[in-house]
């Protein structure tokens, strides 16, 4: 009976190979540069390590990107943000990862979701109070919720062909493109005010005892005055973020290397890691890494 | 400030926590606590009894300090230290200083035994009070100060520098007299925090940082506790040594000159540039204390570029009042005038070589191209003239007057008009290629580039077109006419309306990014120099702003309206007022370089040619000075 012959049959016997020979592969077309088609695109790599010495990771992050097309799409958008806590116990971990979630919830509701309804109308606030506003708020957050907690912020909302960044405390922004680098925030540091007034050199701040005290940053308080600036986005090239983990430990020539040189900008963020372990990983290590291709 | 409080493990009996010695408790069988007057940082303040005197009661303060070295080195390394301090202290005899009578150490504690003061810190004098401290009243207190200082800076063998001068340290006692009640003994007991920490002391100079600690450095920290108790600004609010960026004349009208140069001078950052002594500050707050009273400034040392005579090339007279701005080509100076005519003048010389005569009064600026020259009149006409001898090329019919500049760009002529209508005419035979219609009259000037058309209305909406005449977004932001025309630059427009604000529009899709406020209506087209956005307004100010954040980074103040737009050339910003004159300013700090007086308003813009500044004047006139 079919029906049994094909319930208890046994399985057609396997396709015997060919004995057919095919043609080495060209070790020229292996390990080929994932550039190309590619990069045509807005990519994005994030990384992250708690580093050598520390026991707990304080840093935070959040990255979101988004492309549309068709009639009448949504421009490209974008939301990245790096988080480099601090305080006794837990405060430094709670203190970054409220802010970072703060800054980005304010922030994807006020613009992302503004843009993606059905008339777009745009958000009544100018774009750097929008901004400024949602790193007020993660303030706020942490002085109420995380007393004696602290944290940087530094926050970049892509829209379109422009790059807002938010910014307080030491994390950093860079602009990588034509060649060269360009760090687009200021330090709220002591060692970079002295560096400014001319008391300390570069290589003087970068290893002071003091290098690490801040005069700004979230949860300190009321009266928070934020950096907010605009920048139109790179044609082929990057925008890194990143915690002093990374840039006070490995030297700016090194991270544009490992930025240039990789195919990815994720392979370049967990090359950038390693390095900064390979240093001796003092501090926690967090990147965010965002390529923007050549139109 | 914050900082991480560590809660201690508690050793035997009293001492737990900070400010645990609970008042009956007796230390050293000699001081008995009453109560706990103060504490803060790393130490606390008892008044106690001294039960030496059983008959009286002789109150001292007892001052508990910490000690937080766990390592049992460290540990010892700090009460050495703190026991070597307690020994200097005890040498000191002066007013100011209190009393040390006796200092121990038990177990983790460290305890100095002194003269109780009653009186008031500095830093409770100001919270105790909303208004600002007298001057006279604050003078006193520096020259006491300086007093105490001269004297630990001399002390034999070796100087003692006080190294935490702030309000919190400095006490008015009852009767009136000041009183350092902190000889930073409590700094020994801070072991380094680790990791990053947030907040600076505020008050200390910037080589302390680099570890060098100098009888200078406690002048400086004296000037930044002046600058606190005048302004009632907390430094340590602030980005560190930014005491430049809030004069003390600024926020506290009342302090003199003097008191303020004299603060000024003892927070120079180098300590080379404070007063050489201590005895030299008081010597100079003296005199301030003298002379107060009156209120004569010191004549502000503007650095002004060493120019004498701004240089008048020429000036040439027309019919009637010429509030538009000239265009230079080839060495041919064109401008309107409300005569109604268009004038052609040598550049060099400002001979006249032709004039135009249309039928209404032109208040905007010409287009030229070398061949013809284009202009509006309130006729409603645009009038394309040749630039040789102004001879009638062709006219354009407009439904309203035409206050608009025309601008040309590829073969094309785009103008606005109170008809509320954008015109784009063809170039060589003025016949109509397309209108737009707008929301109002359009009287900026439109700004064509990539592809687009950009222009803001009477209405307060600002458009932008492709070059079919299609609305690719228009902005409605704004909620006043918007007259001045717009620059583009990096991605992003900029242009001011009658709403007293400055926008920045991303120019792709016409969203806001930032807004910067002025004193009164703008109609001045912005000018962009080197990361600045060069603007001014109906509050008389022309205003230079951060072109990334929004930010002013300097005005300055002319004496009427600005209505003109400024312009910038080489290092310089040229704007002239409704005052009368044409102002030129120093691109990066905003001063003064000269002015040029006219005998009516300007309010125009000036134009720049081969080193050469033009402008017109409602006294009739053309100018042409040198730059």
């Amino acid at each position: 009976m079919p029906f049994w012959d094909r319930l208890f049959r046994r399985p057609a016997a396997k396709p015997q190979p060919d004995g057919a020979e095919t043609a080495p592969l060209d070790p020229g077309l292996l390990g080929g540069e994932l550039r190309g088609p590619a990069m045509r695109r807005i990519m994005v790599g994030t990384s992250q390590s708690t580093g050598v010495e520390r026991a707990h990771n304080e840093d935070a992050l959040f990255a979101l990107l988004g492309s549309a097309s068709g009639e009448g799409s949504v421009p490209d958008f974008g939301l990245f943000v790096v988080a480099d806590g601090m305080g006794g116990h837990r405060s430094g971990e709670v203190a970054s990862s409220v802010s970072v979630r703060s800054v980005a919830h304010r922030l994807a509701k006020d613009s992302l979701l503004h843009l993606l309804q059905e008339d777009g109308v745009a958000e009544d606030m100018p774009i750097q109070e929008l901004v400024r506003q949602a790193l007020e708020e993660a303030n706020h957050s942490v002085v109420s919720r995380v007393p004696g907690g602290g944290t940087t912020l530094t926050a970049v909302l892509l829209l379109g062909s422009l790059m807002t960044i938010g910014h307080v405390g030491d994390s950093r922004a860079y602009l990588f493109s034509n060649g060269h680098g360009e760090v687009l925030t200021r330090d709220h540091s002591l060692v970079k005010r002295l560096e400014e007034l001319g008391q300390l050199t570069e290589a003087e701040a970068a290893v002071h005892p003091q290098r690490n005290v801040l005069y700004k940053a979230i949860g300190q308080g009321a009266n928070l005055e934020v950096d907010v600036l605009t920048h139109p986005v790179p044609k082929d090239g990057f925008l890194m973020l990143c915690s002093d983990g990374l840039w006070g430990v490995v030297a700016e020539e090194d991270i544009e290397r490992i930025v240039w040189n990789s195919p990815h900008p994720q392979i370049a963020c967990d090359e950038l890691v390693r390095a900064a372990n390979a240093a001796g990983g003092p501090d926690n290590i967090t990147a965010i890494l965002v390529y923007f291709p050549a139109d | 400030m914050k900082r991480t409080t560590k809660a201690l493990s508690g050793g035997p009996g009293e001492t737990t926590q900070l400010g645990q010695l609970e008042p009956g408790v007796t230390l050293q069988d000699r001081y008995l606590v009453l109560a706990l007057h103060g504490s803060g940082g790393m130490s606390s303040v008892y008044r106690a009894r001294d039960l030496h005197f059983p008959n009286v009661t002789k109150v001292v303060a007892v001052k508990e300090m910490i000690n937080l070295a766990t390592d049992p080195t460290m540990h010892e390394m700090v009460v050495r230290n703190f026991e070597r301090e307690a020994d200097l202290l005890a040498t000191l005899s002066h007013p100011a200083i209190p009393r040390i009578y006796d200092y121990f150490t038990q177990e983790n504690n460290s305890y100095l035994v002194m003269e109780f003061i009653e009186g008031k810190d500095l830093e409770a004098v100001l919270r105790e009070t909303d208004e600002f401290l007298p001057e006279d009243q604050v003078v006193n207190w520096a020259v006491e100060l300086c007093d105490v200082l001269q004297y630990l800076h001399l002390h034999k063998p070796q100087p003692v520098i006080f190294r935490d001068v702030k309000p919190s340290n400095i006490m008015v006692d009852n009767h009136a007299t000041i009183r350092l009640i902190d000889f930073g003994i409590a700094r020994v007991f801070q072991p380094g925090q680790k990791g990053t920490m947030i907040g600076t002391d505020g008050y200390a100079p910037p080589e302390q940082y680099r570890g060098e600690a100098s009888p200078a450095g406690d002048l400086y920290a004296l000037g930044a506790t002046l600058h606190h108790l005048l302004t009632r600004r907390d430094p340590r609010a602030e980005p560190p040594f930014s005491f430049s960026e809030r004069p003390i004349r600024e926020i506290n009208p009342r302090v003199s000159a003097e008191l303020e140069g004299t603060i000024n001078a003892s927070l120079a950052y180098n300590p080379q540039d404070r007063f050489p002594s201590a005895d030299a500050m008081k010597t100079a707050l003296m005199t301030v204390a003298k002379d107060t009273g009156i209120l004569v400034s010191p004549k502000a040392v503007a650095a002004a570029r060493p120019r004498s005579e701004v240089q008048e090339v020429w000036s040439f007279e027309c019919e009637d009042e010429i509030r538009g701005t000239p265009i230079i080509v080839n060495d041919v100076l064109y401008i309107g005038c409300y005569d109604n005519n268009l004038y052609a003048l040598d550049a060099r010389t400002g001979e006249f070589n032709w004039k135009f005569a249309t039928e209404g009064g032109i208040p905007s600026r010409p287009a030229a191209d070398g061949e013809l020259v284009y202009v509006g009149s309130e006729d409603t006409r645009l009038y394309a003239v040749t630039a040789e001898r102004g001879a009638l090329a062709w006219t354009y019919y407009a439904g309203g007057p035409i206050r608009s500049n025309p601008v040309n760009y590829e073969g094309h002529i785009f103008v606005g008009s109170d008809d509320a209508r954008l015109h784009v005419i063809n170039m060589y035979n003025g016949q109509k290629s397309w209108t737009s219609e707008a929301a109002g009259p359009i009287r900026s000037t439109p700004l064509v580039q990539d592809e687009r058309v950009y222009f803001g209305c009477e209405s307060s909406d600002f458009y932008c077109l492709d070059f079919k005449g299609e609305m690719k977004w228009r902005f409605s932001k704004a909620k006043r006419a918007i007259t001045s025309s717009a620059i583009l630059v990096e991605g992003m427009l900029i242009f001011g309306s009658k709403d007293w604000s400055l926008y920045a529009v991303e120019a792709e899709a016409g969203w806001q990014v930032w807004k910067f406020r002025m004193g009164g209506a703008t109609i001045s087209t912005p000018a962009y120099s080197e990361g600045r956005i060069y603007t001014a307004g109906g509050d008389g100010r022309v205003y230079a702003v951060d072109f990334r954040s929004g930010r002013e980074i300097w005005h300055f103040q002319t004496e009427h309206q600005v209505t003109g737009s400024p312009i910038v050339f080489e290092d310089s910003v040229y704007c002239g007022s409704v005052d009368g004159s044409m102002y030129c300013l120093d691109m990066r700090s905003g001063r003064k370089r000269w002015q040029f007086q006219t005998g009516g308003p300007i309010t125009g813009a000036a134009a720049v040619s081969e080193n050469r500044l033009y402008f017109g004047s409602l006294d009739h006139r053309v100018y042409a000075l040198l730059t």
